[in-house]
C-alpha cells in the first residue's frame, strides 16, 4: 500500500506556517529602514502597489503549484515539465545557502539572549582599561553597544583577509541554534506544525507589549512624526519603486521552494486563494506594526540622545562661567549662548570648539538595516529604558522566533524533495536525512564563527539568493503560464479546489508579474555591472566606525560561485534532460 | 537639604592661596560647608595620620554662584598649608565616603585634578550566560533524545503490526484487482483511486 502523504492536521497549521516562515527578520530590520530611505509614509504607496501587482499573485502561484503538484520543489517543476526540472534543483540550492547562513542570526539572538539576564546589561557601558583610570580606548571611540558587538560578540578582525580563530563562544551558540531547529523539523509536520503556533503568534505578543512600551517613551512621538510625514518628492524616484518591488519579493520568500513544499502537505481541496491574499496582507501589515514599534524606539532614542548633547552642552556653559544652577535651560539655551558670546567674547571662543551643535533630525536620521539595527540600534534604546533586562529578553526572544520560523521553511524546501526522492527516503528514515542536512549546514556555518566571520556572513547575505530567487521566479512563472499552459492550470485549480481563476490573477500572472520581475533583473544586472568592484563594510577598531574595503579575488570568485551554482541548474539541468531523451529516442529508433 | 549637583570642577592655581577648587552646583548652605570641611579634615585624620588636623584648618575661599569654591588646609604644627598631593591623595582614599555624606557621585561631586578611578566591574566566577546556555542545551539535547526513541518505538511496533496482518492484506489487495478488473496504472491519478471501504479498514489493521 502506497504510504500516505504526511498532512497539516488542520489548515490553519498551514497558514500559521506560512505566516511563520513569510514573517521573519527582513519585516523587522529591513522594513523600517526603506520606509525611512524612501519618503517616510510615503514609501506605503509603492509598497502597497508592488503588492498587488507581483506579492499576491506570485504567492498564490507558488502556493497553487505545491498544492497541485503535492511534491516539493524538484518533484513539482519535473510534473511541469522535465526540462525544468533544474528549477527545483536550483530552488534547493538557493534554500541550501540560505540556511547556511541563517542560522547564524539565530545564533546571535541566543548570545544576546543568554547576556540579557545580567545586571547592568554587558552593552550598556564599556568595560574599563588595564589601568582602571578610563575606559577602553575602542569603546570610548565607538560606543558602547557598538563595542559589544564587533568585539565581544563577533571579534571582528580588520578584513576579510585575517580570518582568525573560531570564536567558540559563537560556535556554541550556533550548534544550539542548529539543535533546536532540528528539533522542530525532527518529525515532519507533525512536529512543525506545533511548533509554528507558537513561533508564528509569539513575535506578534512581543510586538504589541513593545508597541504598548514604545508608544508611552518619552520622545517616541518624535520618531512616529519623522517616519509617517511623507516626503512626496521621493515617489520620483526609480529606487523607491525598485526597492518597494525587491522588499515584497524577498519577504514572502518565493522561489525558495518552501512555499511549495508548505503547499504541498495541504489537502487538495484547501482553499489556498483565500490563504495566499491573508498571508501576504498579514505580511504586510506585520512589517508597518514593526516599524511603528521602531520608529518609536529610534524617537526615543534620538530624544534620550539629544537631551543628554543639550544638558552636556549647558554643563559646560555653566562651568565656565560660573552661572547659578538652572540659569540655562534647553528653552533658553540658544539666545544664551548668543548673549555670552557677546558679553564675554574671549572665554566664549576658548570654550566654542567643545560647543556641540545639538540637532534631534540627525540624531533621527541615522538609518540602519540589518543586524545593525537589531544589535546595535535597539540594544541602546534598551540600554536606557527601565527594567531594560525584561525587554532586552523579550526582544531577542522575538528575534529568535522569527529566525527559526523562518528556518523551518528553508529547511522544509531542502528535506521534501529529499524525502519526497524515493532513492534517498528508501534507504533512510526522514530523522536520519534531517540530522545530516543540519550537521553539514552546522559544520559549514562554522566558518561565520571565525573572526572574519561577519565578512563571509554578508558575502552570502547579499549575495547568494539575491540574483538567483529572480530568476527562479521568472522561470516558474514563464513556465506555469506558457510552458504548462493557463488554461490548464487554469482547469486543474478549478477541479481541484472549486475556485475559479479571476482575471486579475491571470492577467497579472501572464504579464505583469513577469515584466516586473525582468525590470528588476536588468535593474541588479546594471547596478553589478556600473559599480565596478564589490565593496563591503570592514571595522576599523582604531578608529571606532566602519570603512568601506574592496573584496579580494577570492571573494569575488566565492560570489561568482554562489550565483552560478543555483541559476546554472537551470539551463544545464535542461540541458542533461534534452541530451538523454535524444539518446533514448535515439536507442528506440535503432532498435525499431 | 539634599545636593544635587551637576558637576563641580577643581582646579589649580598656584597663585592664589587657596589650592583645591571644589564647585558644587547648589546653594550652598553653612551647614554644609562645614559638612566639607569635617569631610577633609577626616580623611586628612585617618590617611595621612595627622591627627592634630581640625575643622578651623580648612579654610574654603572665593566661594561662587555656582557653588564652587577653593579650599586649602593648614597645617596646624607647621602653621603653613599642607602640600596638594598630600589632600589629593587623602581625598581620592576617601572620595566615596565624601561623595556618601552629600549624597552626590563621582559625577555630581568633582575634584578637579583628582581623577575617579573607577571602580571595578563584578564579575562574577562563572559568567551567566553560560549558565543558562547550558540549561537551554540540556532541554533542546533531552527533547531530541526523547522524539527520537519515540519515533523508534513507533516503528518498531508498526512493522510488527505490519508482519503479522500482512498475509491478510496481500488477500484483499489481490480480490480488489481481481473483481474490479481494472489494472491501477490505467486509472488517471497522480495519487492513485483510493478505496474508501479498504482504505478504512486498511488504517483499523496498521494502527495497532
Amino acid at each position: 500500500m502506497e504510504k500516505a502523504r504526511p498532512q497539516w492536521s488542520n489548515p490553519l497549521q498551514f497558514v500559521f506556517a506560512c505566516i511563520s516562515y513569510a514573517v521573519g527578520l527582513g519585516n523587522v530590520w529591513r522594513f523600517p529602514y526603506l520606509c525611512q530611505m524612501y519618503g517616510g509614509g510615503g514609501f506605503l504607496v509603492p509598497y502597497l502597489i508592488m503588492l498587488i501587482l507581483e506579492g499576491m499573485p506570485l504567492l498564490y502561484l507558488e502556493l497553487a503549484v505545491g498544492q497541485r503538484m503535492r511534491q516539493g520543489s524538484i518533484g513539482a517543476w519535473n510534473m511541469i515539465s522535465p526540462y525544468l526540472r533544474g528549477v527545483g534543483i536550483a530552488s534547493v540550492v538557493v534554500s541550501f545557502f540560505l540556511s547556511m547562513y541563517y542560522n547564524m542570526i539565530n545564533a546571535w539572538s541566543f548570545w544576546y539572549l543568554f547576556h540579557s539576564f545580567q545586571d547592568p546589561l554587558p552593552w550598556s557601558s564599556c568595560s574599563l582599561n588595564s589601568n582602571l583610570m578610563g575606559y577602553d580606548e575602542e569603546c570610548d571611540r565607538a560606543s558602547s553597544t557598538q563595542y559589544f558587538w564587533y568585539r565581544k560578540t563577533l571579534n571582528i578582525s580588520p578584513s576579510i583577509q585575517e580570518n582568525g580563530v573560531i570564536q567558540w563562544e559563537q560556535a556554541l551558540c550556533l550548534i544550539l541554534a542548529w539543535l533546536v531547529v532540528y528539533l522542530c523539523i525532527l518529525r515532519g509536520t507533525e512536529s512543525t506544525g506545533k511548533v509554528v503556533y507558537v513561533t508564528a503568534s509569539l513575535p506578534y505578543c512581543v510586538l504589541i507589549i513593545y508597541l504598548v512600551r514604545g508608544l508611552t517613551l518619552h520622545g517616541a512621538v518624535n520618531g512616529l512624526a519623522y517616519m509617517f510625514t511623507p516626503k512626496l518628492e521621493q515617489l520620483a524616484n526609480p529606487k523607491t519603486w525598485i526597492s518597494a518591488a525587491t522588499q515584497i519579493f524577498f519577504s514572502l520568500g518565493l522561489g525558495f521552494g518552501s512555499l511549495i513544499a508548505f503547499a504541498s502537505y495541504n489537502k487538495p481541496s484547501n482553499n489556498c486563494q483565500k490563504h495566499a491574499i491573508i498571508v501576504s496582507l498579514i505580511n504586510s501589515s506585520t512589517s508597518i506594526f514593526a516599524s511603528i514599534v521602531t520608529f518609536s524606539i529610534y524617537g526615543f532614542k534620538a530624544t534620550f540622545n539629544y537631551e543628554s548633547c543639550i544638558n552636556k552642552v549647558i554643563l559646560l556653559l555653566t562651568n565656565t562661567f560660573d552661572l547659578e544652577d538652572g540659569f540655562l535651560t534647553s528653552g533658553n539655551l540658544e539666545e544664551m549662548k548668543t548673549h555670552l558670546a557677546s558679553t564675554y567674547p574671549k572665554e566664549y571662543s576658548e570654550v566654542f570648539p567643545q560647543i556641540k551643535n545639538c540637532s534631534l533630525e540627525s540624531e533621527l536620521d541615522t538609518a540602519v538595516q540589518g543586524t545593525g539595527l537589531s544589535f546595535i540600534v535597539y540594544t541602546e534604546a534598551i540600554k536606557n529604558m527601565e527594567v531594560s533586562q525584561l525587554w532586552s529578553v523579550l526582544y531577542f526572544f522575538m528575534l529568535l522566533m522569527l529566525g527559526i520560523g523562518s528556518m523551518l521553511g528553508n529547511t522544509a524546501a531542502i528535506l521534501t524533495p529529499l524525502t519526497d526522492s524515493k532513492a534517498i527516503s528508501s534507504r533512510l528514515p526522514k530523522e536520519a536525512i534531517s540530522g545530516l542536512i543540519c550537521i553539514i549546514n552546522c559544520v559549514i556555518g562554522l566558518t561565520f564563527t571565525l573572526e572574519s566571520g561577519n565578512y563571509w556572513f554578508d558575502i552570502f547575505n547579499d549575495y547568494a539568493a539575491t540574483l538567483s530567487l529572480l530568476l527562479i521566479v521568472l522561470v516558474e512563472t514563464i513556465a506555469v503560464c506558457y510552458i504548462y499552459g493557463l488554461r490548464r492550470f487554469e482547469n486543474d485549480l478549478q477541479v481541484m479546489t472549486g475556485c475559479k481563476l479571476s482575471w486579475y490573477w491571470k492577467i497579472m500572472w501572464a504579464f505583469v508579474s513577469p515584466l516586473l520581475i525582468i525590470s528588476l533583473l536588468i535593474f541588479y544586472l546594471v547596478d553589478y555591472i556600473l559599480a565596478g568592484t564589490l565593496t563591503y563594510q570592514a571595522w576599523d577598531a582604531t578608529q571606532g566606525h566602519l570603512v568601506t574595503k574592496d573584496y579580494p579575488g577570492f571573494a569575488l570568485a566565492l560570489i561568482g560561485l554562489l550565483v552560478a551554482a543555483s541559476t546554472m541548474c537551470i539551463p544545464l539541468v535542461a540541458l542533461g534532460t534534452f541530451i538523454m531523451n535524444r539518446r533514448k529516442r535515439g536507442n528506440t529508433s535503432t532498435i525499431a | 537639604e539634599p545636593w544635587e549637583g551637576h558637576g563641580i570642577s577643581l582646579q589649580i592655581h598656584a597663585e592664589l592661596p587657596c589650592r583645591r577648587r571644589v564647585i558644587f552646583v547648589l546653594r550652598c548652605s553653612r551647614g554644609q560647608k562645614y559638612l566639607f570641611k569635617a569631610m577633609v579634615a577626616f580623611s586628612l585624620r585617618t590617611f595621612s595620620n595627622k591627627e592634630t588636623i581640625e575643622i578651623s584648618n580648612v579654610l574654603l575661599c572665593n566661594i561662587t554662584k555656582r557653588v564652587s569654591f577653593w579650599f586649602v588646609v593648614t597645617d596646624p604644627s607647621k602653621n603653613q598649608t599642607l602640600p596638594a598631593s598630600e589632600v589629593q591623595e587623602a581625598i581620592r582614599m576617601n572620595r566615596n565616603r565624601i561623595n556618601n555624606a552629600f549624597f552626590l557621585n563621582d559625577q555630581t561631586l568633582e575634584f578637579l585634578e583628582i581623577p575617579t578611578t573607577l571602580g571595578p566591574p563584578t564579575e562574577p566566577s562563572t559568567p551567566i550566560w553560560i549558565i543558562i546556555f547550558g540549561v537551554v542545551f540540556s532541554l533542546v539535547v533531552v527533547g531530541i533524545v526523547l522524539l527520537i526513541m519515540s519515533g523508534i518505538h513507533k516503528q518498531r511496533r508498526k512493522s510488527k503490526a505490519l508482519t503479522e496482518t500482512g498475509d491478510v492484506e496481500d488477500k484483499y489487495e489481490t480480490v480488489v484487482t481481481i473483481e474490479n478488473g481494472i489494472p491501477c496504472d490505467t486509472l488517471d491519478s497522480k495519487e492513485g483511486r483510493i478505496n474508501r471501504a479498504f482504505a478504512a479498514d486498511g488504517e483499523k489493521l496498521t494502527s495497532l
